[in-house]
């Protein structure tokens, strides 16, 4: 399941809630993935996302199937914040669970370079500089793009 | 009227996130629509960049489609969260 919401995210109750939900599962594998306080022009005083339902909800939709078609997963989360941070927000959060820890790690990473690269949100930084929106660096296209690989296998 | 919706940097470009607009009947393709709106805000090339995609109705289309029916139109820089 998904969630897109402008509301805090707080990855301790929701590890606690997806335990919950997986009682059978041998593995479960968390990201958070938190606003920085520091970005390449200066520091970063908060942070602007924005959304396109359902456009967004859809594509997060079809990553998490996509994920459940490669590995064999119990259960998988993904919440994802919209609207205004602060820096240490908790910007997204990734839980999956597997009976083996592999398929839970890989899945997670998956959906995570997904979130990076595809996922439809546009990210504003406002930093002591100016505000600026931020775009994939190509770090993220050659992270995604190793999953694209393995499809051909 | 039409909606149209503007994201990420196009945003501060246009000044507004969305708005309801008549497209006019010479207008018939979203490629037309992107040069149209450009110069409607002076935005020197901002909605012709090739990584902003067009979506009609919440589906990604091509600059050929064409708009006449089309509720929502939207502009799209490249995306990604995380």
């Amino acid at each position: 399941m998904h969630r897109i919401s402008a509301d805090p995210i707080d990855p301790g109750a929701e590890l606690k809630l997806f335990e919950r939900s997986a009682p059978q599962a041998g593995g479960i594998v968390t990201f958070s993935g938190q606003v920085r306080p520091e970005a390449s022009k200066g520091a970063v005083r908060g942070l602007h996302l924005q959304a396109y339902s359902p456009m967004t909800e859809n594509g997060i939709d079809a990553a998490i199937a996509d994920a459940r078609a490669r590995w064999p997963l119990d259960q998988i989360l993904v919440l994802h914040r919209i609207g205004d941070m602060q820096p240490g927000d908790t910007i997204v959060f990734v839980a999956t669970a597997s009976k083996h820890r592999r398929a839970a790690f890989e899945a997670a990473d998956f959906l995570m370079d997904y979130l990076k690269t595809e996922a439809v949100f546009w990210k504003k930084e406002k930093t002591e500089t100016g505000a600026y929106w931020i775009e994939p660096r190509e770090d993220d296209y050659a992270d995604a793009a190793r999953w694209a690989k393995k499809e051909s296998v | 009227m039409q909606k149209i919706l503007y994201f990420g940097r196009l945003s501060d470009v246009t000044g507004t996130t969305e708005e309801m607009i008549d497209i006019p009947a010479e207008i018939e393709t979203a490629g037309a629509l992107r040069e149209w709106l450009d110069l409607r805000f002076n935005a020197s090339g901002a909605l012709l960049d090739p990584t902003v995609r067009i979506a009609i109705n919440n589906e990604i289309t091509f600059d050929t489609a064409l708009v006449g029916s089309a509720n929502e139109i939207a502009f799209m820089p490249p995306v990604g969260g995380g």
